[in-house]
């Protein structure tokens, strides 16, 4: 699905990328934990997370994150949301919790990114 | 910020001093050496990967370590190499540090979203070749090596 119809879903307001509503969503990655992130994801992944430090913009530009989804009404600092703008890296802020924006996306079509699980991790 | 050197024999290498406890800007150092890989004609595969591991000893950094360190990455025709190294307080049970979900980061840390006991793991199985050495009192050093591909057939995400 597009940016524009994600963000009409899940009634989230448009904090970076204004001018992305084309951008294909179809895969998407649901955490809080950055390490989980930099553990699991894999290829051109939207991420949903309620994790708004100022670390959640520089793992999205080492992982070539495509969009972020700030779930349970969290919205980053203005700085990070300014980084996002430069690096092209949609953000979407919405007051859903982490199930509800995924049980919509996952309806709409957006599906589990690739992802490596870790063999030994019960 | 800093500036890429180059050692004698022409390798380019990137060298961050990384300060402990310093979460905001954690983080960054990494993103800007996967940036200057890429505009440096490093696949975006690459670049990714040793982003992932730079990124990941970083926060080891300004997590654990006493005084901060040192974060240097050597980019070879065919290789990258990784070098992440402080002086202190070392690692106990290097074992169990490896072990996915084995963490002992402080509640701070956690709360940002850290110590799932994915960094070390993560660090080795993102690498081609992954060596660490730590001594109580003295200090860590993990170095990673990343074997670059030939193109960037296999580059995943935007390219960027």
């Amino acid at each position: 699905m597009r940016l524009d119809d994600v963000a009409t879903l899940v009634e989230a307001d448009v904090l970076a990328g204004a001018g992305r509503g084309e951008l294909v969503i179809d895969r998407a990655y649901a955490v809080d934990l950055l390490s989980d992130v930099l553990a699991l994801t894999d290829e051109r992944t939207t991420l949903i997370t309620g994790n708004v430090s100022p670390q959640v913009i520089r793992v999205a530009e080492i992982l070539n994150v495509i969009a972020i989804v700030f779930v349970r009404g969290k919205r980053p600092a203005p700085s990070i949301a300014a980084r996002a703008e430069q690096l092209g890296i949609p953000l979407l802020s919405t007051k859903k919790t982490m199930f509800e924006t995924c049980g919509l996306l996952y309806g709409n079509g957006v599906r589990p990114c690739k992802n490596r699980p870790v063999e030994t991790m019960e | 910020m800093q500036e890429p050197t180059r050692r004698d024999d022409g390798v380019r290498r990137f060298v961050h001093h990384i300060k402990a406890r310093d979460i905001e800007h954690g983080g960054s150092a990494s993103a800007q050496i996967k940036r200057e890989l890429r505009e440096g004609g490093v696949s975006a595969a690459d670049a990714r990967r040793a982003g992932i591991v730079a990124f990941e000893g970083e926060m080891n950094l300004i997590v654990y370590s006493d005084r901060g360190g040192i974060l240097e990455v050597d980019v070879y025709p065919d290789a990258i190499e990784i070098l992440i190294e402080d002086d202190g307080p070392g690692i106990g049970d290097i074992d169990l540090a490896l072990t996915p979900g084995y963490s002992t980061a402080p509640d701070w840390a956690t709360e940002l979203g850290f110590g799932a006991g994915m960094g070390l793991p993560n660090m080795q199985r993102t690498s081609d070749g992954f060596e660490i050495h730590s001594h109580m009192g003295q200090g860590t050093r993990v170095r990673c090596r990343i074997e670059r591909s030939e193109d960037d057939s296999t580059g995943i995400g935007q390219g960027t």
